[in-house]
């Protein structure tokens, strides 16, 4: 805000002429500029939409879904590797980022003292949220495929979106936890509660809401993260499943699960990028379909969290 | 007794085990910083194929880029400046059409549009990289930019900035929002009561007393587009050239790392070197902006009680 004077003001502009009919059309044209270019954000999400499925629709089939990926029969080729590496890859990748991530987020905002330490974890958090999610791939490839010597399986995909979510369900967690009203923790303490009874029975549930929309929205973020797993080393064209077929026998199970965790996979943006890079207008048509499942995925998560928001706002009101 | 002693225990044991949590990401941060680094230092002690070592300032400020090529030639100019030619261009698109979607929903639109326009926003961000990749290649360059003039390439790197700077809006205009929504509704009413216009009250009231988070909007949006990967690996292609005709193809620093990390490299050779060598760069880069932005936030907020 500028300090001038009224006295300066007018020694400028000389005598106060209001003109307001030609602000008040100024402000008009202004407005509507505004509008305008909001609504070029709308434009470019509504002629993307429209592209991709007008170039995608065509390769939507059921087979499109339950065959394997082939770079030689373009024409049968499907998302069969490519979804069930993508569901093992989100499914353990939140196995293990929802514990640390929401008890991280516990620790900051019911344990810890505020201080030095706290900050500093704090603003190393904001950083973290920032790093480019290609160096997470490269974390990923130098700690889980060459030192730890997991290979450029699922494991290692895993645990690399792991780190990269970790961050934001750590801040979303944080905010839904803050807003749980001190109140409620106060009148479990009055009862002998401890501390962990008074977050694991109260405090938790309360936040829960909040923390659930936190954890959705950054698995979808990682269901759509393609440059960590292509340095991991995630490939297009691979031949069998996670795992192979389903085991038949008890003293199966270990080698499957082995199969699973270790073994060459493919996920669904990888399978996007390498269709998109092909030639051809078959694999472009394909790689619009891929694009369609991705995205009636990642709208579908978007759709739940903000279902449990709505729901959760009008609880509170009432 | 002991039950009460248990209960001591358990207590202590999940204190323990949160800590751990929290913990974890600062050894997350140690780790980044310590594979880039370990794996960086080599680069600069051990002579490259030719026998020669390259120093510092020679991958500073080398102007050619070819180390998969003989001969092998070190400087990460060209892989930056494509990174800030492509980076900057999305902020001529995400900045406008940021500000301007900002200044309509916090000064004009009602509650039922900003409803409907948060969703729209919402989606815009989710949508994969990969996917925006995909909408300049095949749409936003043969459409757009090839009707308008022949000299595009099927990679340039007007395409990628154009789809970053779509992709970045919802950062601008969220922050942007907020820092609007964070001005007081008694500097506004003041200012209407001295019958300014809205346009008035949003250009030298509004803007002015937010403009701490305008800038820290935009710099996050840099860092989000110098980060950024698949969109400009599909859109601008791997030609890793100095120019800034953003009719031609050119290669980001991320667009390398994926490029080379993606093909089999064997550990230890010099190509493998070269990934970290150009993720600690990346990685400061993108720090640096991060930190000049929260910076600004702290040191020129304006705390209206």
């Amino acid at each position: 805000m500028t300090s001038a004077t009224p006295t300066a003001a007018l020694g400028e502009v000389g005598e106060f002429v209001p003109r307001l009919g030609l602000r008040r059309l100024c402000g008009f044209l202004f407005a509507g500029v505004c509008l305008l270019f909001s609504l070029i954000a709308v434009a470019a999400l509504i002629a993307l939409m429209v592209y991709i499925i007008r170039s995608g629709s065509s390769v939507l089939s059921m087979q499109f879904l339950t065959n394997p990926a082939s770079q030689l029969e373009p024409e049968t080729s499907g998302l069969r590797t490519s979804l069930l590496g993508t569901l093992w890859l989100i499914s353990l990748t939140a196995f293990c980022a929802v514990p640390i991530g929401v008890g991280a987020a516990v620790y900051l905002e019911e344990y810890a003292t505020r201080n030095r330490f706290t900050e500093f974890v704090q603003i190393n958090l904001a950083n973290l949220a920032g790093v480019p999610s290609i160096v997470y791939g490269i974390l990923g490839l130098a700690v889980f495929v060459r030192w730890l010597g997991y290979g450029r399986g699922i494991l290692a995909g895993a645990l690399t979106l792991t780190l990269l979510v970790l961050p934001v369900i750590v801040i979303a967690s944080r905010e839904a936890l803050a807003a749980v009203p001190k109140t409620l923790r106060e009148a479990a303490y009055a009862v002998g509660a401890t501390r962990w009874q008074t977050v694991r029975h109260h405090v938790l549930p309360a936040a829960l809401p909040g923390i659930m929309t936190g954890i959705i929205l950054s698995l979808s973020r990682a269901i759509g993260e393609t440059a960590p797993l292509l340095v991991i080393g995630a490939a297009a064209y691979v031949s069998t499943v996670p795992g192979g077929d389903l085991p038949q026998t008890w003293s199966g199970i270990t080698p499957w699960i082995k199969g699973v965790l270790f073994s060459e996979f493919s996920a669904l943006p990888v399978q996007v990028y390498d269709w998109s890079k092909a030639p051809d207008l078959i694999f472009q048509q394909l790689a619009a379909g891929a694009i369609l499942v991705l995205l009636a995925v990642l709208l579908s998560l978007n759709a739940v969290a903000a279902g449990i928001r709505a729901w959760h706002q009008s609880r509170r009101i009432s | 007794m002991t039950a009460v002693r248990l209960r001591g225990i358990k207590e202590r044991a999940i204190h323990v085990f949160l800590a751990a949590c929290a913990l974890l990401s600062i050894v997350t941060t140690l780790g980044i910083i310590v594979t880039l680094v370990t794996e960086s230092v080599p680069f600069f002690t051990t002579p490259v194929d030719d026998g020669h070592r390259v120093s510092i300032l020679e991958y500073l400020f080398g102007v050619k880029w070819t180390p998969q090529f003989i001969p092998q030639s070190f400087g990460v100019l060209p892989l930056i400046s494509a990174t800030f030619l492509i980076g900057i261009g999305s902020l001529l698109i995400s900045v406008p059409v940021g500000l301007c979607t900002a200044i309509f929903l916090s000064e004009y639109a009602p509650g039922w549009v900003r409803q409907f326009a948060k969703p729209i926003l919402e989606v815009l961000a989710g949508i994969p990289s990969v996917v925006y990749g995909y909408f300049a290649l095949y749409f936003i360059t043969p459409n757009l930019l090839r009707s308008l003039n022949d000299g595009f390439g099927i990679f340039n790197a007007a395409s990628a900035a154009i789809v970053v700077g779509i992709m970045t809006v919802p950062t601008i205009s969220s922050l942007c929002d907020d820092a609007f929504r964070a001005v007081p509704r008694t500097l506004r009413e003041a200012a209407y009561a001295l019958s300014a216009t809205k346009l008035e009250v949003s250009t030298r009231v509004v803007l002015p007393a937010a403009m701490s988070g305008v800038f820290a909007a935009v710099l996050l949006a840099l860092a989000r587009a110098v980060g950024e990967t698949m969109a400009v690996t599909l859109a601008a292609g791997k030609m890793p050239q100095l120019t800034l005709d953003v009719r031609e193809s050119m290669q980001t620093m991320t667009a390398y790392i994926a490029d080379i990390a993606s093909g089999d490299v064997p550990a230890g050779s010099v190509i493998y070197q070269t990934i970290f060598v150009v993720g600690l760069t990346l990685f400061l880069i993108t720090l640096g902006i991060n930190l000049v932005a929260r910076l600004i936030l702290r040191r020129f907020r304006e705390v209206y009680e």
